[in-house]
């Protein structure tokens, strides 16, 4: 792995708490790491342990005013917690962009494919021509491995599969090249064969595109093959991390050894 | 365009099992038209000789044909009591009824359609919350009554009309409209105040469905999400009670064509069923029937063109 080893993306104390409660409800706690130029980052954990609200937080998707969020997440020397809306909205599509567990319902059913494909552009590149924004959707099509794209452009979402409406939802997050792409559990609503084309995708937008990926799995087989680097979730708080190799080979944490012993023992 | 053509058929199908229901349900209460014109004085022959050229001696089904075929052809058969052609009759009200349908209509989507894009945009706002207890007042206020306040507060106080004096298009129309105005600020309201709080709910049903997320994950703008995402999903929904709305409207707003005194199609109705004028009823009640298929075969047409979901057969 010889990535340079510059850093774009740093979470500093991140902590995370609901107060719609009596009592504050602490969901992420001091929660730490560094995603390095075209690294791909896993987070596990079981369910509840944060990793969705961390996700939402560094794609600015959080509300600031219903919950209360402390620490920092630096993006390019920003803070993105306390920066302006307007800073914030010109990174999301652009440089940070967010992917969804439920393809099937994250896209907007009433807007044809190729529409949805551009957004990103119409919103951030504005100097950009119709006939611009459709060749660069043409072509992002083609490259996430969607055939016939001039008639999917006319498509809407219901009349595609499941892997196809993630492969659009892929393509529309990348399609302005972000430096980082935050996938939360993209393929648990797949199946199988489907998922590890969905993987295959991923890994080839993070060599071709040179996007980071921050990815977030219940799945450790699909981090294992996947990422770098792994951060493991406990209840709100980074309980190990490390290189995937040396934390599945020597996990240190009682927690961490069961959920590696909890994956079945199935070659994909 | 096939599609089109099926339900036109299916519309005329429907129009003509209506006139049948009608006509057999007439003559099942039916009291004798010829003795309620003649009066009860009048002697057998008389009312014998009327109903000869009423047409009742024919069997019913006779009668049956003979009507269809009468509307068929844009005949509406003649008034027992004035005398007239039905057609002639109805012509100068159901432009009074659909003009003022028209007329409420617009002003029930230009004030509820910003207010619901209002409210549930600010949901949860002190003016949303000012907003939302209107609302809930207006529309439980009855249509008679918002009727005579209106006539009150605009005529009465104002002066900005005069209650009950109806002028008719044709004498004035500048006249005609600064009239119409105020009932169909009374027939509007309520469904205004219904719009506003269906696309209000609509709009935060669906700002919290996954969608709206990917639409901010882009960089969008509140009002970026709402208006390219947000409110074409949230209006499918309310299109429904607007269609229905117009349907009403169209068939005319009995209590308020009578508290304004206007000569629409509730009026005449009302005053036809009153005098057993069948021929009259017959065609006030077939024009509503007509009115409410024609929009819903409209709202069908027209989520077709705004949800592809439903586009497909
Ligand atoms: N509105 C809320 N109020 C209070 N607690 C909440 C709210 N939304 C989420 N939580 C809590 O936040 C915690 C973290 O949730 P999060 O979605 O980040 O988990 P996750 O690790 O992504 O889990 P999963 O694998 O199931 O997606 C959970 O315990 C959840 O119950
Ligand atoms: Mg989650």
């Amino acid at each position: 792995m010889d990535r340079k080893e510059e850093v774009i993306l740093e979470v500093n104390h991140l902590t995370i708490e609901f107060h719609d409660h009596d009592t504050p409800e602490r969901v992420v706690d001091d929660v730490n790491f560094v995603l390095h130029k075209q690294e791909i980052l896993g987070i596990v954990g079981e369910s509840g342990s944060g990793k969705s609200m961390s996700a939402l937080a560094i794609a600015g998707l959080l509300k600031r005013h219903a919950l209360s969020l402390s620490g920092e997440i630096l993006f390019d020397g920003t803070d993105l917690l306390t920066c302006d809306r307007e800073r914030l909205r010109s990174y999301q599509g652009d440089e940070i962009s967010m992917i969804f567990q439920e393809p099937m319902t994250s896209l907007n059913p009433l807007q044809r494919i190729g529409h949805q494909m551009e957004e990103c552009l119409r919103i951030h590149h504005k100097e950009m021509t119709k006939k611009e924004r459709y060749d660069r959707a043409i072509r992002t099509m083609t490259a996430v491995g969607l055939d016939d794209a001039e008639k999917l452009y006319r498509m809407y979402p219901h009349e595609l599969s499941g892997g196809m409406r993630q492969r659009v939802m892929i393509g529309a997050a990348t399609i302005a090249r972000p430096k980082i792409l935050i996938a939360d559990e993209p393929t648990t609503a797949l199946d199988v064969t489907i998922q590890a084309q969905i993987i295959a995708l991923l890994r080839k937008v993070n060599v071709k595109r040179e996007t980071a990926i921050l990815f977030i799995s219940h799945d450790l087989s699909l981090v294992r093959q996947l990422c770098h680097k792994v951060i493991v979730m406990q209840k709100g708080r980074i309980v190990e991390s490390g290189i995937t190799e040396e934390v599945f080979e020597h996990p240190e944490q009682p927690y961490t050894q069961a959920l590696i012993e909890a994956i079945p023992k199935v070659e994909l | 365009m096939r599609y089109v053509f099926k339900k036109c058929g299916t519309m005329l199908l429907t129009l003509i099992v209506v006139s049948l229901c009608l006509f057999i349900a007439f003559w099942l209460i039916s009291g004798d038209p010829a003795t309620h014109i003649l009066g009860t004085g009048a002697t057998p022959e008389r009312l014998q000789a009327l109903r000869e050229e009423l047409g009742l001696n024919a069997p019913l089904f006779v009668r049956y044909f003979r009507w269809l075929k009468g509307f068929l052809t844009g005949d509406l058969g003649t008034s027992y009591v004035y005398s007239l052609p039905v057609r002639d009759l109805l012509a100068s009200k159901i432009p009074v009824t659909f003009f003022l349908a028209v007329f409420s209509f617009v002003l029930v989507c230009l004030i509820g359609i910003p207010l619901g894009l209002y409210t549930g945009r600010h949901a949860g706002g002190r003016a949303d919350k000012i907003i939302m207890v209107c609302n809930q007042v207006i529309m439980s206020i009855p249509p008679f009554f918002s009727g005579i306040l209106i006539s009150w507060v605009f005529g009465m106080i104002l002066h900005l009309f005069a209650p009950g004096g109806y002028v008719p298009f044709s004498k004035s129309a500048p006249a005609f409209f600064s009239y119409m105005i105020f009932p169909a600020i009374a027939i509007a309201l309520p469904r205004a105040a219904m719009t506003a709080k269906l696309l209000r709910g609509s709009i935060l049903e669906e700002a919290g469905k996954d969608y709206t997320r990917t639409a901010y994950s882009r960089g969008n703008t509140v009002n970026g999400v709402l208006f390219h995402h947000v409110f074409k999903n949230a209006f499918l929904p309310v299109l429904t009670f607007l269609g229905m709305s117009l349907a009403n409207m169209l068939a005319g707003s009995l209590v308020v064509e009578r508290v304004f005194n206007i000569p629409g199609m509730s009026n005449t109705l009302l005053t036809s069923i009153g005098n057993r004028d069948y021929p009259v009823v017959l065609a006030a009640v077939m024009w509503i029937a007509f009115v409410i298929i024609v929009i819903n075969l409209a709202v069908d047409l027209l989520y077709r063109v705004l949800d592809p979901r439903t586009a497909q057969e």
